[in-house]
């Protein structure tokens, strides 16, 4: 049986969280996969293009980049929605690594197909680890999704969003 | 995504279990990509060396026990220790070990230990018009931009699966309708003593990524005879604040003879630069503005023998008061050392740095402080990587300041 996270399983223990299922009043989207696979969590918009490489520290999955908005948010088990990448062509490194060590985002919602991250995700699943999503969405529809909001991903490209409770 | 019957025997392991791997990233990522086949390669350059985590130490050496070999001549980016420099790099021996165990499984894949970001600076120099699979985003836009040789941006990871199988996939700059430039920067606006600036190229470079992310711009106004440091500069800083894999330079890159012929027709649109647009770029490059320093840091992309000459020109007789790092590429010590430029610079306070660089690796004074640079890609990135602020500024500001031991300007054609 494979880990969750591939690696350090004590540490990968701490993003399974446990959520209810969506509810009825769920929004639904069709993404389009780039990576299949499942993966639930509260969403996490990166309001600037980010580098993973320089911008996310792959020993502790927080925002690393002090002039990005997000800086000192922790990407772990968020579902990521990435509008835009920028710079080093490391970040699927960084990735692999997030993978490796169990502190990777639960999915990545992204507006383009971005082959630096898909490659990260490819590898960890080369080599047996714990693979996330990564599904494609219109930017419009990304920029619709709610600021506090759980995601759900089911294969195939269905994503659930619902509002979190106050 | 439609493979040969060459390449399905690769995936289907008849050249080993690291050759299928490594065809299998290539044609899933080629086909996520929207590339309906893969294209031949004449040469590789991989950025998959540096040691970011066990993960990438792992995923190498599982492709060295699949009997991995790189089918096309590969030079290797920097790694995370200065293998010339025993002690330079402060980081824990285990970290230091799974740095090592990286950088050799990637030389037993046959690739050669070249270890710099400049590998174009080195000898490896694909022609135009040939099809390469480059990883690090300055080596990608020099050798699209500069080289007219035709790569995307190959992450770690797919750098090295291309450079095994021998093909990449076949999308993006690749084709031609992609390389041609959808804006023209013109920069007729500017002055002359602007553009002789050699801090002007990294802050235009900035601009650049910031404002155009990936598209294919074409700059139009800047001196024909523009010498290729700049060049580099001017890709390390575009290809780090935007995803940009490829500019031309009306005039002096060879898919820009002219503005028309770059863009293939008129460009769609034409962003006029101004002075304030490029002071403003220049100064979002810096963390802080005055005061002392800790060090000063050059040489990303990885200094050049022409670079090392105008810093010695600068420095003249005066010793820094601080640490002046310069990253370069190993094969320029001996020549250095032989010149007798070696022990001249290292006298004055220069401290080289080789196979790795000051961002990516422990090597600067540790704590806060402000670091001095003339690298819009260092001043991109220490601040998150090694905690310090930093100030840009030409090659001139940088030696006038590591001599004072705090930040000097010389503000010159930018006021």
């Amino acid at each position: 049986m494979r880990r969750v996270g591939g690696g350090r399983a004590g540490r990968a223990a701490t993003r399974r969280v446990v959520l209810a299922r969506p509810p009825a009043q769920a929004q639904r989207l069709s993404a389009r996969v780039l990576v299949d696979g499942t993966g639930h969590g509260r969403l996490l918009r990166l309001e600037a293009p980010i580098s993973f490489w320089g911008g996310i520290d792959p020993a502790s999955g927080l925002v690393s980049d002090p002039r990005h908005p997000q800086h000192g948010c922790s990407v772990s088990g968020r579902v990521l929605v990435v509008t835009a990448t920028r710079g080093s062509s490391s970040s699927s490194a960084v990735l692999l690594e997030l993978l490796y060590a169990g502190l990777a985002p639960s999915a990545l919602l992204v507006a383009e197909a971005d082959a630096i991250l898909a490659l990260g995700i490819i590898a960890a699943r080369e080599m047996g680890w714990t693979t996330i999503p990564m599904l494609q969405l219109e930017r419009p529809a990304l920029a619709r999704l709610p600021a506090e909001a759980q995601a759900w991903v089911e294969r195939g490209g269905r994503v659930s969003v619902w509002a979190e409770q106050a | 995504m439609r493979l040969t019957a060459a390449e399905r025997a690769l995936a289907a392991g008849e050249a080993g279990a690291a050759a299928a791997m490594a065809m299998r990233v290539v044609a899933e990522t080629g086909a996520m990509l929207g590339a309906s086949r893969l294209v031949e390669i004449v040469s590789a350059h991989v950025d998959g060396c540096l040691y970011h985590g066990d993960g990438g130490v792992l995923f190498a050496e599982r492709l060295v026990a699949g009997h991995g070999r790189v089918a096309v001549p590969t030079t290797l980016n920097v790694g995370a220790l200065d293998l010339c420099h025993p002690g330079r790099v402060r980081a824990a021996p285990a970290r230091q070990a799974m740095a090592r165990r990286q950088m050799q499984a990637y030389v037993a894949l046959g690739c050669r230990a070249t270890w710099t970001c400049a590998p174009y600076q080195a000898g490896h120099r694909p022609p135009l018009g040939s099809h390469v699979a480059w990883g690090e985003s300055n080596a990608v836009a020099f050798a699209n931009s500069v080289l007219g040789a035709r790569t995307n941006r190959y992450g770690d990871l797919l750098d090295i699966c291309c450079a095994l199988v021998g093909r990449a996939p076949c999308y993006g700059l690749h084709l031609d309708d992609n390389r041609r430039a959808s804006v023209c920067v013109d920069t007729s606006a500017l002055s002359a003593a602007l553009k002789a600036d050699d801090a002007f190229y990294p802050v235009l470079g900035a601009w650049l990524g910031a404002e155009l992310g990936d598209a294919v711009a074409v700059i139009d106004g800047l001196p024909p005879a523009l010498g290729e440091d700049r060049l580099k500069a001017l890709g390390a800083a575009a290809a780090s604040t935007g995803n940009v894999g490829l500019f031309h330079i009306a005039g002096r890159t060879p898919e820009a003879p002219t503005v028309a012929a770059a863009c293939g027709g008129a460009p769609l649109r034409t962003v006029t630069l101004t002075a304030a647009m490029v002071r403003a770029a220049r100064e979002r490059l810096s963390t802080a503005a005055t005061g002392p320093i800790t060090a000063v840091a050059v040489g990303s992309p990885h200094f050049s023998r022409a670079e090392f000459e105008a810093l010695q020109q600068l420095l003249g007789p005066r010793r820094a008061r601080v640490p002046l790092y310069v990253c370069t590429r190993r094969d320029l010590l001996a020549e250095l050392d032989a010149r007798g430029m070696l022990a001249t610079l290292q006298g004055a306070g220069v401290e080289i740095v080789t196979d790795t660089c000051v961002a990516v690796t422990p090597i600067l004074p540790s704590g806060s402080g402000v670091v001095v640079t003339n690298s819009a890609k260092f001043a991109q990135y220490i601040p998150a990587n090694t905690g310090h602020d930093v100030v840009f500024g030409s090659l001139a500001e940088c030696v006038e300041s590591a001599v004072a031991g705090r930040v000097a300007r010389r503000p010159g054609a930018w006021c």
